[in-house]
Formats: structure tokens, sequence, C-alpha cells
């Protein structure tokens, strides 16, 4: 059996109010999913149908080697017998039982398998001054945290997250996102994350499938997803690189860290990383300007050498979108197709981008 | 003269009796037919619903009378159970449970029904997500999170069964120590125009609904203020 047969297979078909949805996609068994679109597009719905609270869809769903839903075999497998970790937009404890009884509803009812690290779940996500109290005494940011917990310890095949950060506040929602990086890490199951904040996705996710009105308009590893040029403008700001490195340099001083990857070196504000952990930075398309040469007496902190690999047409007539390889990493540029002309550019020509470091901050 | 004789005791016995009865009856039926109501997609929940709905805009003696045709001798369910040996239910204890368990159906379940529709989706796809079955989301989250419906149902069920006359007189008679209830007692006692003895029946009765009300509303207040 391949890797990929071993993971989600999701071929559904259903109407959901003015939204014809009609979904096609296959999840790796390893890793996080970003499942990403804009407002409406039905990312939710695709999650719900995954999840088997939604039974409108008609089509076939399979995971590993169990067939989930099957219309036309009529198999229908109910959400409590998926194995499943859902993580709802809205934080939803159960508001009558305390904490701790939130956490064991799922770790009782799968047995309380040795496997799930209890203890190491409740002390990593740092819940445990909260264990005694009522649900409905917490924050946001904290019932959020234990419903994550909660899902973790049901002993799930499959974790799904529907966008649960966006009900919370800024500081809630950083604090979170880092509890999650962590945890991606560790992660043994896969997971789907459905979001549209891109930031979130770039920090995330390993894979990527971009939905828009209903339809699968890519998917694909995340860097190579993000970096392709028949994109839909319906996707905005979200195109262009997403940079994976090492930090390899603090500036104490300016308050800069240094980050190296494969196409050289960047600088970026600095957020308490601390030198040699991973990293992950989004260029945004817009960040980018390009130069033929090597700029003297310019404000951007950032000149990488790259070649130029291919350019597409723009959303807007002006515009066009630039492919470019940093020694093997995928950047995207946006310019005018004015500038384009200027400066004389062609597929397989040598650029400078200068990206802004202030650009580079991360949410 | 004493406040209440022997007879208007027994009476008021057999009416609190009648009433918890028929209160825990329904609550043990009314609360899976409730969750039912509030689940499913059958095309038979309306006239379900309509049907459990009927008692509160029939005529009691209207009730009552079929419920004699269909419970006596010569009805259908009176028939079955001669011929499965059992004793006739009307003018017995046991005809008149069945018979307040069908006039106070809607006061329990409607106030059940609400409370399950007001819990929404979301806890129960919670719980199915966590690997709970359909039966153990009832018992684990729908029930606990529906109380302040069940005490409303129960005080409902209770004072209604306390105060009904039209299907009693029809399907119980008026046996003392077996179907002799205290608003059957009540109206003896003005018929023979003993107001005092009336009266202070009357006002028993009404002291049980005012304290199971009270009780409903303290019960709740003070749930509220611990959330």
């Amino acid at each position: 059996m391949t890797e990929l047969q071993q993971g989600l297979h999701a071929k559904l078909a259903w109407r959901r109010g003015a939204l014809a949805l009609d979904i096609d996609f296959s999840l790796p068994p390893r890793g996080i999913t970003a499942l990403f679109g804009p407002s409406g597009a039905g990312k939710t719905s695709c999650l719900r149908a995954i999840a088997g609270l939604e039974r409108g869809g008609l089509g076939r769903i399979s995971f590993g080697n169990q067939v989930w839903q099957d219309n036309a075999h009529r198999v229908f497998v109910p959400p409590h017998r998926r194995r499943l970790g859902y993580v709802f937009q809205e934080p939803s404890l159960f508001g009558h039982r305390s904490v701790s009884a939130n956490l064991d509803f799922g770790f009782r009812r799968a047995g309380r398998p040795a496997r799930v690290d209890r203890q190491g779940l409740i002390d990593r996500f740092g819940l445990h001054a909260l264990l005694g109290r009522r649900a409905d005494t917490l924050s946001g940011g904290e019932r959020q945290r234990v419903a994550m917990v909660r899902a973790l310890m049901s002993d799930p095949s499959l974790l799904l997250f529907d966008e649960p950060l966006s009900a919370l506040d800024a500081p809630a929602r950083s604090e979170l996102l880092g509890c999650l990086e962590s945890l991606h890490a560790t992660l043994a199951v896969p997971m789907i994350y459905v979001s549209h904040n891109i930031d979130e996705v770039a920090r995330l996710a390993d894979h990527l499938v971009l939905l828009d009105a209903g339809h699968v308009v890519a998917q694909g590893p995340l860097q190579a997803t993000l970096t392709r040029l028949d994109l839909p403008p319906a996707l905005g700001e979200a195109i262009g690189a997403v940079i994976e490195g090492r930090v390899s340099g603090y500036d104490a001083q300016d308050q800069l860290i240094e980050l190296e990857f494969s196409g050289g070196k960047l600088w970026l504000p600095y957020r308490r990383e601390v030198v040699g952990q991973a990293l992950r930075c989004r260029i945004g398309a817009r960040d980018i300007v390009l130069t033929r040469m090597p700029m003297a007496g310019s404000s951007a902190l950032n000149q990488i050498p790259c070649r130029i690999l291919a350019m597409a047409d723009a959303d807007h007539p002006s515009q066009c979108l630039v492919q470019l390889d940093a020694g093997g990493s995928i950047l995207l540029a946006r310019i005018t197709r004015r500038s384009w002309h200027a400066l004389g550019l062609a597929p397989g020509g040598e650029v400078w981008a200068q990206v802004k470091a202030v650009a580079l901050g991360m949410p | 003269m004493p406040l209440l004789s022997g007879e208007d005791l027994q009476a008021l016995w057999l009416t609190l009796r009648l009433a918890t009865t028929v209160t825990v009856l329904l609550l043990l039926l009314g609360a899976p037919l409730a969750w039912w109501l509030s689940q499913t997609r059958s095309r038979w929940r309306r006239p379900i619903a309509a049907v459990v709905a009927l008692p509160l805009v029939l005529p009691p003696t209207v009730l009552g009378f079929y419920l004699l045709m269909l419970l006596g001798p010569h009805g259908v369910v009176g028939r079955a159970m001669a011929a499965m040996g059992l004793s006739g239910l009307p003018f017995t204890f046991q005809g008149l449970v069945v018979a307040s368990m069908l006039y106070s159906l809607p006061f329990v379940v409607q106030p059940l029904h609400n409370a399950f529709d007001a819990i929404g989706r979301q806890p129960l796809e919670v719980a199915a997500c966590l690997g709970a079955g359909p039966l153990d989301r009832f018992l684990s989250v729908a029930l606990p999170l529906a109380v302040p419906g069940v005490v409303t149902a129960a005080v409902l069920g209770f004072a209604h069964t306390v105060g009904e006359f039209g299907v009693v007189l029809m399907i119980g008679g008026n046996i003392p120590g077996q179907t002799r209830v205290v608003s059957m007692r009540i109206y003896d006692h003005v018929q023979a125009g003993e107001y005092h003895q009336a009266h202070v029946l009357s006002l028993c009765l009404l002291l049980v609904s005012f304290v199971a009300l009270l009780a409903t509303s303290l019960l709740r207040s003070r749930r509220y203020a611990r959330d």
C-alpha cells in the first residue's frame, strides 16, 4: 500500500444554500494539511462532511483502509466510530463539567489508552492550574486550549481543527499558535487545519488544499502550491513564498535575527526566537522588489540573488507574477508589466530580490 | 370538628400518590419521547408531536370518554387485557394512572422538548466526535444540560395531575381509597353544601401548587447563580 492510499480520500458533491460544493482531494497520512480559502469557500462544510456531521454530501470518503462513507454502497460510519479529534471554531466545552471531566470525556471513551500521554499534554498546554475549574469560568483562550487537549486525549486517528484561533484575541491567538507549532513536531496522526489566515497556514501546514467557491483549486505541498502561477485571484494576498530555514544569528542592538535558508540569509524582526531553532517565514509576492544589480544605498535589508523561472499574468492587467529560484527555494514577486519590460527581464535571467525586513513580520 | 375528616385525608393521600406515580412514569416515558422529537428528521415527527399535544386542547371529558370506550370490557384494549387474564382498568387506581398519564403528557413532554432544543446541536456533535454514541450522548450530555427543563416538566406534570377532574370522573368514578381524588371530594362537599370542608381541601391544593412553583423557581435561581 502506498503512502497516499493510507491517507484520507474525499470525493463529495452537495449543495449548501447557494453554494454548490464539489470536492475531490487526497491527503497524506502524516503532517498538517491546511484547508485554506476565502470566507464562504466551503471549508467548514468540507470538514464537517469528513467528520460525518453533515450527511448531505454524496460520494465517497475513505481513511486508511476504512471506508467512512460510500453512498453507492450505502455505507456511512457515524462520527463517534471514526476516532476523530474535532476542535470547533467556537470553544465548545461541556459547561456543566469541570476541566478535568471535559478532558477525560473522550479519554475514558477511548479506553484510557496508554499511548496517550495525559500528563504530558496537560503540562505542554499549561492546563495544570485549570483542572479543578468549571469549564464555563474559563477565558476564550483557556477554553480552546482545553478543547484541543480534550481532542488529543481521545486517541484520535485524524485531527480536524476548524479555525480554532479565529474567535480569540491576539495574545491568546499567538500563545496557542506557539502550542500548535510545538505539537506539530510530535504529531503522530494527520491533522486537517481549516483557516482563512495565511500566516497561521504558513507556520503550521505541510500540505495545502486551496478551496474557492466550493471547489478545490489547487493542492500539494505548502511551498510549491503557494508559489504556483495559476492560482485564482480570490486568494489575493495569500500567494507568495514560505521560506523554511534556521535562525543563525541575533543582533540584540538592532533587534533583528538572521535566518539562513537554501537561497541565502534574511534579516527579520526579532520575536523571541532562539539561535539554532527552525523557523518559517512568509514573503508575500507584493513585498519583493526586483533589481538587475545588487543595490547600494537601499533601505531594504535583504537582497537575494535569484534566477527567473517563469512569468504569468496577474489578476490586474498592469501586473505580472514572476516565479524565482533562490538556491532551490521558490519565491514569487508581483511587479508591473512596465517594470518587466523596462528591466528587460526574461525567464532564465538573473535578478536580485529586495525584501524589506519589516515586511517579514510574523503575526 | 376536625380540620380534615378521615375520608378527606384518604382523598388527599390518594391524590398525592397518584400525582407522584404519574410524574415519575411520565418523566421516564416523556424524556425519550421528547428527545426523539427534538432529534428526528422523520416525517412522523409532526403528526406525533400533534398527538402528544392533543390533551392540551381536548376537553378532559372527551379524553375520558374515549379512554372508557377503549379500556372498558368491550373496548379493544379492555378485551385484549381480558384475553390475557388481566382485570379491567376502568374504576381502578391503575386505570386512573393510565388516564392521567395521557392527560398530563404534553405538560411533561413540551418543557423537555424545549429544553432539548435549547441545547443546540454543538454539544452533541462535540460528544459524538469524542466517541460518544447516541444513548451515551443522551445520558451524559443532553439530560444533564436539560435539568431545568426536567424540573419544570416534573412540576407541571405533578400540578396538572393533582388538578384533574373530568378525566377522573369518566374513567375513575368516585370510589373511596381507589379513585376518589381531592378534586372529586371538593365537588362532593360543594354538592352537599359542606363549604367549610371544601375550603380546607381547596386550600390544601392551593398550597401544594404554590409550594411546587416556588420550589422550582428557587431551584432554578440557585442553579443559575452557580453557573
